[in-house]
């Protein structure tokens, strides 16, 4: 170890505590001959057997106890679970109740992209190790960041009835509507947020990006009307095109030895990628004007093969989910009841998907017709994207070669933030090993 | 301005992780008309929220620094960092000790900052307070009431 410039033929990188990202994982990585030889993205976030917890419990508790699996994005959690239901009990809601999924929706992702992009992943590329330290130097834009992820929250706040942990949704629709005229301060505080969304797009395009193009399948839920949230059949950019329910047909979750969280494959093709790097490339012509011409303005093309740029997409998104949520509101008609009714009386199941923050976000329940559920099953977009990330690594670290181990293993960081992995809830401590094997 | 802010921090469904927020709701009915009291489960941007415009803040929490359960530590937040060992125990990415540096950062921190670490005896999943925690609750109120008397 006193050798001042040992052979490197084998390199090991350690990352025993990820930091900012939403919870408790590692990283291990063997290099040897310039080859990537180990990849391990290691979730040691303890398993939560939520699926277990819904076996015997009656369907109208699916969306408050799933939403709880989530602290940033309990309200995708309450939409895969509802939709899942009424789709079991066979009913639609009435397009008020829809768009106001659709309002607690953008509240979702403005509040949880704003999160990820300026407070854990913006450090990265201004060489900053955290959040703290670039807003002594950027305290505009940290302060633009906050600001605009409250937009977010108010929406979940004013329609979710709090801020985490929403109780005002139930299968059905909602237990509470709003006036029409309760809107008015959230629409005048949204028409100043796509401001600095619009601001925070052409901020993050500035950035410098690491050069890397991948080959990914991006799978995501694509509507015939509108950028997708809630609704839509699950497509890919390789071909892939089906209803929800064939969901399962498609897609198998693996155990790993090494994490806590199942790695999901599509059958037959092996990694594929969600979230928004997915939506904007399967759905890019339902997004704004603005959102569009800030996409062009950041020089993104229909399909963005950069993960590094994962960061301006979200920006995008954040844009497009404040003009959204304007849309809504102005054309919110209130509805006659906040619910319907939902009965089931026989056996049944139901699939629900729906596109979190992160990605496709897939819930199935068995029920039966006691009203109680039999089986559940819940595949978060992390999990989805755990071996994309891997493969990410494998293809990220061998043009990164040159830099040193500390170089290095930031730039792996960040390739893994580029997903903004939501393992649960997370920490901001960091541990490093690093081991040096002379051949 | 001069307005002075509590905030009582806390899980209410993790055992003595809630001791903030208890003496928090205690404090409420006993605080004078000018003192803010507020909970929060601890999310770091709505803590900066809460104490944005106030002189001074005072934060109540539950710490686990395994120090014995009931010991009650009053810290100064206002010129430096809390100690190491209150970063990174919330369950959310930015806690209290995240939101003060934050907050410093930004120039947005509040004159004086007290933070009041209560040292809870159980965290497990459910609702109930440890006798211990009990205890250092009564002793943060007498100690709050001093602070602002």
């Amino acid at each position: 170890m006193s050798d001042p410039d040992p052979p490197r033929h084998t390199r090991t990188i350690k990352v025993d505590y990820l930091a900012r990202v939403e919870g408790e994982g590692a990283l291990h990585l063997g290099i040897r001959e310039g080859r990537v030889e180990d990849v391990k993205l290691k979730i040691f976030e303890p398993p939560r057997f939520f699926e277990a917890f819904l076996r015997g419990r009656h369907f109208r508790e699916a969306p408050d106890l799933t939403a709880r699996i989530c602290g940033i994005c309990p309200v995708a959690y309450q939409m895969s679970a509802c939709h899942a239901v009424e789709r079991a009990a066979g009913v639609t809601l009435p397009r008020p109740l829809r768009e106001l999924r659709r309002l607690l929706y953008c509240g979702e992702w403005i509040e949880s992209h704003c999160l990820h992009l300026f407070m854990l992943h913006a450090p990265d590329f201004l060489g900053y190790e955290s959040a703290i330290a670039m807003a002594k130097d950027h305290r505009e834009v940290v302060q633009m960041g906050l600001k605009l992820k409250k937009t977010g929250n108010d929406i979940g706040t004013f329609l979710g009835g709090r801020e985490i942990h929403p109780i005002n949704v139930k299968v059905g629709g909602f237990y509470k509507a709003p006036r029409k005229a309760d809107f008015t301060p959230l629409a005048e505080d949204l028409l100043r947020a796509a401001d600095a969304a619009e601001k925070t797009v052409d901020w993050v395009a500035a950035l410098p990006f690491p050069e890397f193009a991948g080959d990914y399948e991006y799978v995501g839920l694509s509507h015939p009307d509108e950028y997708p949230m809630n609704e839509g059949r699950i497509l890919s950019n390789r071909g892939l095109d089906i209803e929800v329910a064939e969901y399962e047909d498609h897609f198998e979750e693996e155990h790993v030895p090494y994490t806590n969280a199942l790695h999901s494959i599509h059958r037959g093709h092996g990694a594929y990628f969600v979230g928004p790097m997915a939506r904007y490339a399967l759905n890019h012509d339902h997004l704004s004007p603005r959102t569009l011409a800030a996409a062009s303005r950041a020089g993104l093309g229909k399909v963005c093969h950069n993960p590094f740029q994962s960061i301006i997409v979200r920006a995008l998104e954040i844009l497009y989910a404040c003009e959204e949520a304007l849309r809504v509101i102005t054309e919110y008609e209130e509805p006659d009841s906040p619910d319907i009714p939902v009965t089931i009386t026989e056996a049944c199941t139901g699939w629900g998907c729906t596109e979190a923050p992160r990605g496709l976000l897939y819930h199935r329940y068995d029920i039966g017709p006691d009203g109680l559920i039999s089986q559940a099953k819940i595949v978060p977009p992390t999990s989805q994207n755990q071996k994309q990330i891997e493969d990410d690594l494998r293809k990220i670290v061998p043009l990164a070669l040159h830099l040193t181990d500390a170089e290095l293993q930031w730039r792996c960081e960040q390739a893994i933030r580029n997903y903004d992995p939501c393992i649960s809830c997370a920490t901001h401590f960091l541990k490093i090993k690093k081991e040096e094997v002379p051949s | 301005m001069n307005r002075t802010v509590v905030i009582g921090v806390g899980n209410e469904f993790r055992g003595d992780d809630a001791a903030g927020r208890v003496a928090a709701r205690r404090l409420r009915d006993l605080a004078p008309d000018e003192i803010v009291v507020h909970e929060s489960s601890g999310e770091a941007l709505s803590l900066m929220e809460r104490w944005a415009g106030a002189g001074r803040v005072i934060l109540i929490d539950a710490s686990s620094t395994g120090i014995p359960p009931g010991t009650v530590q009053r810290f100064d937040a206002s010129r430096a960092p809390l100690p190491s060992l209150y970063f990174h125990t919330s369950t959310h990415a930015f806690s209290v000790a995240e939101a003060i540096e934050m907050a410093r950062s930004l120039a947005s921190l509040p004159d004086t900052v007290i933070v009041f670490g209560i040292e809870g005896g159980s965290f497990e999943h459910g609702t109930g307070l440890t006798p211990a925690a009990e205890k250092g609750i009564s002793e943060v109120l007498q100690l709050i009431r001093n602070e602002i008397s």
